[in-house]
């Protein structure tokens, strides 16, 4: 079940178009829901699609194609550090040993408290800051060093 | 909500022309209040209430001469002609600020600092068009961003700028914001407006364009960030005025994202035209000393240049094509003499191989071939035929697309094997870069 929090935002989305295309929201309706539960399960892309009255496999197929939505548990807090060419540039494959080396996990991987998953990004739209790194899809960390990953990381409890 | 965002450091302003970023010069740039102080809306409340002509608009921005400023640098006011003027429902108006091709960053400073000035912009297309709805469509990743565009919306719908019977009269325009969620391809405008109807983002066969069969299946016009928020200062200084900042062929200011081996990497607004050794000094020049090796200077979709082919360059559509290379999006990425090229483009063949949709069976598969080819290479198993072998699928991927993937795909192999041929081979007979000997 959708929560109520969760329909209120939803709702406020279904806003922005015509009332016979809710199916419109659906990219929204799966990050509210996403950002609530952590990760979208099978259940959680079925109740988004029954509440935007959308075939199942329609919004199946925008979760799986957008790759910032997460179809499996990324722990509390996912890294996802972009390491395209100008982050390249500026040494984002040395950012990536230091918090492989520091997390001890690779690509794709959840620490085993499930506290850090760590995601390989393609270009986030922001390469004058690079190297960077985004956590939970929201927060933007540019002009990353290895003492500021430190930082970031001993920020997130 | 007020929107805010971070205070700036003027000093980095010297040496720019701000049309589209002006309100930088301010503390405050992203509020209502400093815009409004700048003469913003103005533009759009003279024409509302004047009953300006559509058609008048129209030729104003043809004086302009503003291009696309997405990367195609399809004249804007050409395009806006396009648009069926009598149309029986509603006609939509769409921004693309889906900036993902790497190197893209300009369309962000736009919504953070200075978003009221693409909301003005907005309004006025979507006067001169009938249009009574309208998206910016922004990508996901930078979520902060989007939230400081959402509170301008709101700020200018409180304000009077946005909603119903603006200034009193009959125009009323709807703006709002959508994000993407992580698609590079969504910043072609067919696979946005899929995007926008709530699917995956695939292109869609043209025509029909946008302008006759668009979101839900309207007329609707698709403009970058950069050339909507161009427009109010057109309207206020005249489309002459915007065209003698630039040059011939290329009017106005363009925003150049500079990322890569620079000392100060970032956002650069400037006149069209402006000699590359300029525009790289306002950077600060390549960083720790170095020398210049290369640059691409408007996103991987264009080609690569040798230091030699861009220190004589100007930075204008014309300057650049006959450099060999496009503007395209404005966004060059500088890189130094340590800079290894062949895994450079091992680097930027995944990311193509990464976001291709999946629609057109030669991207698809081209560029996992492409992909797997250069990755052999870079462990030292490349064989000399695989140059060829590069070129001749990224030939076959080129004009077989649907979209303008194709292309841009192609066009990084093909150009930085051919200024850099001697690094490959160089790489394919010592298993190891030429550059930094890894």
């Amino acid at each position: 079940m959708l929560s109520p929090e969760a329909i209120i935002k939803i709702d406020y989305e279904l806003t922005k178009y015509p009332a016979d295309q809710r199916q419109a929201a659906v990219m929204s309706a799966l990050r509210i829901v996403q950002t609530e539960r952590g990760w979208l399960s099978k259940e959680s892309i079925t109740e988004v699609a029954q509440y935007l009255g959308m075939p199942e496999i329609a919004a199946m197929e925008v979760a799986t194609f957008y790759n910032m939505y997460d179809l499996s548990p990324v722990g509390k807090y996912k890294v996802t550090i972009c390491t395209n060419i100008s982050c390249m540039l500026r040494g984002s494959d040395e950012i990536v040993s230091h918090l492989q080396g520091k997390l001890g996990v690779g690509f794709n991987e959840v620490t085993p408290d499930g506290k850090f998953c760590l995601k390989e990004g393609e270009c986030m739209g922001c390469c004058g800051g690079a190297p960077l790194m985004h956590v939970n899809n929201t927060e933007m960390h540019e002009f990353l060093t290895t003492d500021k990953v430190d930082a970031i990381l001993e920020g997130l409890k | 909500m007020v929107a805010s965002s971070k205070p700036v450091i003027k000093t980095d302003l010297a040496g720019q022309t701000l049309v589209t970023l002006r309100t930088l010069t301010e503390d405050n740039p992203a509020s209502l209040d400093t815009y409004l102080k700048l003469g913003g809306y103005a533009a759009l409340k003279r024409i509302v209430t004047e009953k300006v002509k559509p058609t008048d608009i129209i030729t104003e921005i043809k004086t302009s001469g503003l291009r696309g400023r997405g990367g195609a640098g399809f004249p804007t006011g050409l395009k806006w002609s396009f648009m069926p003027r009598y149309f029986d429902g509603v006609k939509y108006l769409v921004c693309n600020t889906d900036e993902g091709e790497p190197g893209t960053f300009k369309d962000r400073d736009i919504i953070r600092y200075n978003p009221h000035q693409l909301i003005e912009g907005m309004a006025i297309a979507a006067y001169t068009l009938g249009a009574r709805v309208g998206y910016n469509y922004i990508h996901g990743e930078i979520w902060q961003d989007y939230e400081i565009f959402e509170a301008a919306l709101h700020e200018a719908k409180a304000a009077g700028y946005l909603g119903e019977n603006l200034f009193g009269t009959s125009f009323s325009f709807d703006l709002y914001a959508v994000h993407g969620y992580g698609a590079y391809i969504c910043g072609e405008e067919t696979a946005l407006i899929e995007s926008i109807e709530g699917k995956k983002g695939q292109p869609r066969f043209k025509p029909p364009f946008p302008a006759s069969y668009g979101v839900f299946g309207k007329p609707t016009n698709v403009n970058n960030t950069e050339s909507y928020t161009s427009i109010p200062w057109i309207m206020q200084n005249g489309g002459q005025a915007f065209a003698d900042l630039g040059v011939a062929n290329s009017g106005g200011t363009k925003l150049f994202s500079v990322s890569g081996h620079v000392e100060k990497p970032g956002n650069y607004e400037v006149k069209m035209g402006m000699p590359f050794t300029e525009l790289l000094a306002l950077t600060g020049g390549v960083w720790k000393g170095r020398q210049l090796k290369a640059v691409i200077p408007g996103g991987p979709s264009t080609a690569v240049m040798p230091a030699s082919a861009i220190l004589s360059a100007t930075m204008d559509y014309d300057g650049l094509s006959k450099a060999r290379s496009s503007l395209g999006a404005g966004s060059m990425i500088v890189m130094d003499d340590t800079t290894c090229m062949v895994k450079t483009l091992h680097r930027l063949s995944y990311f193509f191989y990464e976001e291709s949709c999946g629609q057109c069976t030669p991207c698809r598969e081209g560029t996992g071939w492409v992909y797997r080819v250069i990755d052999r290479i870079v462990k030292g198993q490349g064989k000399m035929e695989d140059l060829d072998l590069l070129t001749d699928i990224s030939n076959n991927i080129a004009g077989r697309t649907i979209c303008a993937l194709g292309e841009a795909a192609a066009t990084p192999v093909l150009s930085f094997i051919k200024h850099f041929r001697p690094e490959f081979e160089y790489y394919i007979q010592h298993g190891k870069s030429m550059v930094d000997g890894k």
